[in-house]
């Protein structure tokens, strides 16, 4: 099944009864398999007028406590960004999906990872993070599916899972859980019908009086204290004794590990740190990949991005180097090979 | 051990359809697989390629950039990836579409007519299947009840007869050895 399938079967097994979008390549086959699913599940399935028009259903939507996604690629996700930070003013939880491709403006098709910036940093105005996995491999895509939209509902906030042209188009072997029948009971704040029966639920992100912004916006930052501690995943191989750490997610991860095996049998100590959540940052888990590191190697399908956070993670004691391709341009294990053994002098 | 294809020709000749058959096979064989197309701005009449992973071991990159065995079934698309087949490694071309001459003497080198083939027996549009059929036959990937279960599973029901032209069109080819 290709990845951008698998996306949208995962969601509807999730009990997402909610799909707006709008076209965009590489991700266009996750929004034709909501069209031809959802409905059958017992869904709603939209094209919206566009990316704005889209983000903002969703946001109605996720207000009413069901469960909304919506997916685009990065021109696309950009247009969603006002959407996404009146989602997080609300407390909305929902899962948006990017399948990156080469930017900045209309950019290429081809799979990029050129937003990541723009998920981690400043996905929209205001003070606020969304949560955001990097899956790299078809089945990934399907797990980072389900975690999304538990975390969504537990910390009611929007999720965003950052995948690429690659992952979304490739095919592989994939097996889903069962579809879910219990979902979290959100009825002490979705604005839902009652016919009088309660107070209103009000779902708002207008704060005219500063001091209650702010005590909202601290309460918000009490929540995502908790997901960094909680809610940090990486994978780390090969790390044991690495003297060199190739740190890179995604679709990039997996061309790095071919190059990070290479590197081993020809008797260079290479080791992969590979985050699964962007946002947050696995700080601990860098640092444990990294401690016989005397040199770490960021690669990205970027102008460097990601190698901000690796060097503040290690809060730069060892040397950051890096190594990326972008515009669509996808490195081969070849050329990162050569990078760890342009760094490490070859085999010790 | 890890088996990389890369499958390329004019889009319109099935080369996403074999890759997937490919896939497919992996699957049926209890192998793990990765199947990644171009997907560039192509149309009919363009240029398509896809790259397969066949693999005992967990895939690392799926985008093959040195081939083991490669498929080509258009001029533009042999002189783009034969410089990158490794050496030893398998290359099929279409005889019938590819006019160049094979410039190295590190790999085997396999031309057959597949599109002459496929028409004189009534079998438009099966070259694709043809050249699977003998690649299957020199490399010794799968085998043909392997193939036959993939062939199931990528055709849907509704059209199962494709399933039986598909399959003749790989014994011939495999038969042409």
């Amino acid at each position: 099944m290709k990845g951008n399938e698998a996306l949208a079967e995962a969601a509807i097994r999730c009990g997402c009864k909610c799909f707006f979008g709008y076209p965009i390549t590489p991700q266009t086959e996750l929004s034709a398999y909501m069209a031809k699913r959802m409905e059958k599940s017992g869904g709603v399935f939209l094209q919206a007028e566009s990316e704005i028009a889209a983000i903002n259903m969703v946001l109605g939507a996720a207000s009413t406590g069901v469960r909304a996604m919506t997916s685009s690629s990065s021109p696309g996700v950009s247009l969603k960004a006002e959407g996404i930070s009146y989602m997080a003013g609300s407390d909305l939880p929902a899962v948006i999906i990017n399948v990156q491709r080469g930017g900045p403006g209309l950019g290429s098709i081809q799979p990029a990872q050129s937003d990541y910036f723009q998920a981690t940093k400043a996905m929209g105005h205001g003070d606020f993070h969304v949560m955001v996995l990097a899956p790299c491999s078809v089945q990934e895509m399907v797990d980072a599916v389900t975690l999304a939209f538990d975390k969504a509902d537990q910390y009611r906030m929007p999720v965003m899972i950052l995948a690429d042209g690659l992952l979304g188009q490739m095919m592989e072997p994939v097996t889903f859980p069962e579809a879910k029948t219990e979902l979290p009971d959100k009825s002490d704040w979705a604005a839902c019908g009652h016919k009088n029966g309660r107070k209103h639920h009000i779902i708002n992100s207008l704060f005219l009086d500063a001091p209650l912004l702010e005590a909202k916006v601290k309460e918000r930052y009490e929540r995502y204290k908790q997901i960094e501690e909680n809610e940090t995943d990486a994978e780390l191989y090969m790390c044991d004794g690495a003297e060199i750490v190739v740190a890179a997610y995604g679709a990039t991860a997996r061309v790095a590990k071919s190059a990070v095996t290479k590197a081993r049998a020809e008797g260079i100590k290479a080791g992969l740190f590979r985050p699964k959540t962007l946002w947050p940052f696995p700080v601990k888990e860098i640092n444990q990949a990294c401690k016989d590191a005397k040199c770490i190697l960021d690669v990205e399908m970027s102008m460097g991005q990601m190698i901000y956070d690796v060097k503040l993670a290690t809060e730069c004691r060892i040397p950051v180097e890096f190594y990326g391709r972008t515009g669509g341009v996808i490195p081969t294990p070849a050329e990162v090979y050569d990078e760890i053994k342009k760094l490490t002098g070859g085999a010790q | 051990m890890t088996t990389e294809i890369i499958l390329a020709g004019f889009g319109g000749q099935g080369i996403l359809f074999t890759g997937k058959v490919l896939a497919y096979c992996g699957l049926m064989a209890g192998k793990e697989l990765s199947w990644l197309p171009s997907y560039g701005p192509e149309m009919r009449g363009g240029t398509a390629n896809c790259s397969v992973c066949i693999s005992d071991e967990p895939i690392g990159s799926p985008l093959v950039a040195n081939p083991d065995i490669l498929i080509a079934m258009n001029g533009p698309s042999y002189n783009k990836f034969i410089g990158t087949v490794k050496p030893g490694g398998l290359v099929l071309v279409d005889s019938s579409i590819v006019d160049e001459a094979c410039t190295r003497d590190d790999i085997t080198y396999v031309a057959i007519p597949a599109t002459d083939m496929a028409s004189e027996s009534g079998m438009n549009g099966s070259a694709n299947m043809i050249l699977m059929g003998r690649m299957l036959v020199e490399s010794g990937l799968f085998d043909m009840d392997v193939v036959k279960k993939a062939m199931e599973k990528c055709i849907p029901p509704k059209r199962a007869n494709l399933i039986e032209v598909n399959m003749k069109a790989v014994q011939m080819g495999a038969a042409s050895k």
